[in-house]
């Protein structure tokens, strides 16, 4: 009786191992899918969050964040003021507004990269009367350009200028866009979605790629990630909190 | 019967327009379904054929909530297959040609689905 009795928990203890090893095995079995074989694990995490090192940040690098960004985002180029950007270098001046005094000196002038801040609390979802934009889980606010219909609210309540408005069509200040990701239309707002296309692929935002390391990517909840270490050392600031956004970009200084 | 004759001419117009499609039409050839693109490279689709004939459309909205607002990129189809949840990475990598697959019945229905406006045709169509 004892024996049998053993040998009934060791089966059930291996089933439980094969339950809890299963689903994990099956996913890396299905990991290539037809379409795009290329696709990694899609990267996860509680709540993203980026740290922008603004004394590594150099001209060149900004440059090439920008760069890049708008190439693989269809994002036009406008030489009028209907300008349209996800990422770009902007003065402390403008950044960060309150913090400045007449003994700064140099600073007000210097520049470093601007984006969507990516807020717990953000003012553009609450107002979006379509839910075209909405917060994921794990803190990103995204934008489903199927859904918006252009009312500009969410410009109206970004204190960040994170948001820009496609005042014509986009495709004709597009020279060749790229197939990976769709362009807009006239009469859409657009942003930065921390990448999240790439994410899902398993690959990092395009401008912390290109950064050389002046941009950290991280998990805020994970006390190893490179976002969470970097904000340990280093003093950190953000901007407008004072409005109770919450913004999940931080600038180390 | 009052104003007999009114009514009878009335009625016998109501019938002539109301029956205005099908007179119209006869003669005019059958509808006859266009001929598309073979598929490039994969054997079976995602569904079997009759199935996206029918709704092409409801997999492709249903595909867009996925991917956009549930984050779900996979989708696994009754063979077994993985597939990612894509209309111009997966479907136009069999369909390469938009003006001779999508284009071809979308026209001859009468209908303009604005996918394009903002997905990009990728290149490989000739």
């Amino acid at each position: 009786m004892s024996a049998t009795r053993r040998k009934f928990l060791k089966l059930a203890g291996l089933a439980a191992l094969g339950w809890s090893i299963c689903p994990s095995a099956l996913r890396a079995a299905t990991e290539s899918a037809f379409g795009n074989e290329d696709a990694g694990e899609a990267l996860h995490a509680k709540r993203w969050a980026m740290a922008i090192d603004t004394k590594a940040l150099s001209k060149k690098i900004m440059k090439k964040c920008t760069e890049v960004c708008h190439s693989i985002h269809n994002v036009p180029e406008f030489e009028s003021d209907e300008e349209i950007k996800w990422i770009w270098s902007e003065s402390f001046e403008h950044l960060f507004p309150e913090q400045m005094h007449s003994r700064l000196m140099e600073i007000p002038e210097k520049k470093t990269l601007s984006l969507c801040n990516h807020c717990d609390n953000p003012p553009c979802v609450r107002v979006c009367p379509t839910k075209a934009t909405y917060q994921r889980e794990d803190g990103i606010v995204m934008m489903d350009f199927h859904r918006c219909i252009g009312c500009r609210y969410c410009m109206a309540a970004c204190p960040y200028g994170s948001r820009s408005f496609n005042f014509s069509d986009p495709r004709k200040h597009l020279e060749d866009p790229t197939p990976d990701f769709p362009t807009r239309t006239k009469g859409v707002v657009e942003k930065c979605e921390f990448c999240a296309e790439r994410l899902a692929e398993g690959k990092e935002p395009a401008c912390v790629e290109v950064s050389e390391g002046a941009i950290l990517f991280g998990d805020l909840e994970d006390p190893h990630s490179d976002v969470s270490k970097a904000l340990e050392d280093r003093y950190s600031i953000r901007r407008k909190p004072e409005l109770g956004t919450e913004p999940c970009v931080y600038y180390l200084i | 019967m009052y104003d007999g004759g009114k009514i009878i001419v009335g009625l016998a117009v109501f019938v002539v327009l109301f029956t205005f499609p099908f007179w119209f039409n006869i003669g005019s050839a059958a509808y006859e379904e266009p001929e598309l693109q073979e598929a490039k490279e994969g054997k079976e689709c995602v569904l079997p054929t009759q199935e996206m004939r029918a709704e092409h459309m409801q997999l492709l909205d249903d595909w867009r909530d996925d991917v956009v607002r549930e984050e779900d990129h996979y989708y696994h189809s009754s063979d077994g297959k993985v597939y990612w949840k894509s209309l111009t990475m997966t479907c136009m990598k069999c369909h390469t040609d938009k003006e001779k697959f999508c284009d071809k019945c979308h026209n001859s229905v009468d209908v303009s689905p604005y996918c394009w406006d903002c997905h990009v045709i990728p290149e490989g169509g000739e």
